[in-house]
């Protein structure tokens, strides 16, 4: 498959719109479908292609092993952490409302952390799990 | 006209989708197996699109025909791509199974009519969510407003879940390869 040069020109064209889709995705899930997790597991799957295409190493090169298994604690401390500013502007926990003088503008904004934290953990997890499935194959041609 | 096209656009992926499942079930060559499932999939989510679920098509989209194809085909690299010997006698499970799905399908008869807007669910929370949802939140799209507002907490319940499954990976697969460098140190200082 790494040797295929239509299929190396297809996915590498093919790579910056599936990541930016995974943004827009991300980005515009509060007016049309999608959302955290959506945009976590596109991002993941366009990181991944690059992986299948040029090596895992390359892949790596991009988001490194340790960084992928911060991802996946930091989205939900940012996730949990969106519950506990709640808390210290007077709210209950995961309240948005006080996140902001205007109610409505403190639900916008807790929405958009929080689905931020979900797409991190996503990405993280899913991109964790290909990388120790992909690894343990080659520790196996190693051997 | 649109409801029998409506119609007209479930019914070709579900009947491709039990094509696909019979193929699955008497296929040998599992990496042709693997593909099916991927293709079994992408049917799955033009289904629950045409239902109008496109959050949940997306998923399955991204989840079902990408990431998991894609981990099922790891492990099929590290475990060969044929099927083991048939099996002899699998009436026992044939019975279990059949029994479940007879089960289920005694279920669905109690469920409520497609889309029933009178159905028990429709009833409780929704009309509150749909009506109040623009005034509280101001999120068009009311599933984000629901899964990220109104159901925080259950949000947070899946994330740390998905967490806890990326730990799990990390957990067993890290023990696997310090019990191999174990094993081989071993190997090697009996080898002299």
């Amino acid at each position: 498959m790494r040797h295929d040069p239509i299929l190396q020109v297809v996915a590498r064209l093919l790579i910056p719109f599936i990541l930016l889709f995974a943004l827009y995705v991300q980005f515009h899930g509060d007016f049309g479908p999608g959302g955290g997790f959506q945009a976590g597991v596109i991002f993941a799957a366009g990181i991944i292609l690059h992986g299948l295409i040029s090596g895992l190493d390359a892949a790596k090169k991009i988001l490194p092993e340790r960084l992928v298994e911060a991802m996946m604690a930091i989205g939900v401390l940012i996730y949990a952490g969106v519950g506990f500013a709640g808390i210290f502007l007077g709210g209950a926990y995961l309240d948005y409302s006080v996140l902001s003088h205007d109610p409505i503008h403190g639900q916008h904004r807790g929405i958009f952390w929080v689905e931020i934290g979900v797409a991190v953990t996503v990405c993280g997890v899913m991109l964790k799990i290909f990388y120790m499935f992909a690894g343990r194959g080659d520790v196996d041609q190693d051997n | 006209m649109s409801f029998w096209f409506d119609q007209l656009l479930l019914l070709v992926p579900m009947l491709m989708m039990l094509v696909i499942v019979v193929l699955i079930i008497t296929g040998h060559n599992l990496f042709g197996v693997v593909i099916l499932t991927s293709a079994y999939s992408f049917l799955m989510a033009t289904v629950l699109f045409v239902l109008d679920a496109v959050d949940v098509a997306m998923t399955e989209a991204a989840v079902g025909a990408g990431i998991s194809t894609v981990l099922l085909l790891g492990a099929l690299r590290l475990c060969g791509w044929h099927d083991s010997k048939p099996m002899r006698r699998p009436w026992g499970k044939l019975i279990v199974s059949g029994a479940l799905s007879a089960l289920l399908m005694v279920g669905m008869v109690g469920l409520p009519e497609f889309s029933d807007p009178a159905a028990a669910i429709h009833q409780h929370v929704v009309p509150r969510y749909l009506i109040d949802s623009t005034k509280e939140i101001d999120v068009p799209n009311v599933v984000t407003a629901v899964l990220a507002s109104y159901r925080g907490y259950d949000t947070l319940g899946e994330t740390t879940v998905v967490f806890t499954a990326g730990a799990g990976v990390i957990a067993l697969l890290r023990r696997r390869r310090l019990q191999r460098a174990k094993h081989e140190s071993a190997g090697a200082s009996n080898a002299p």
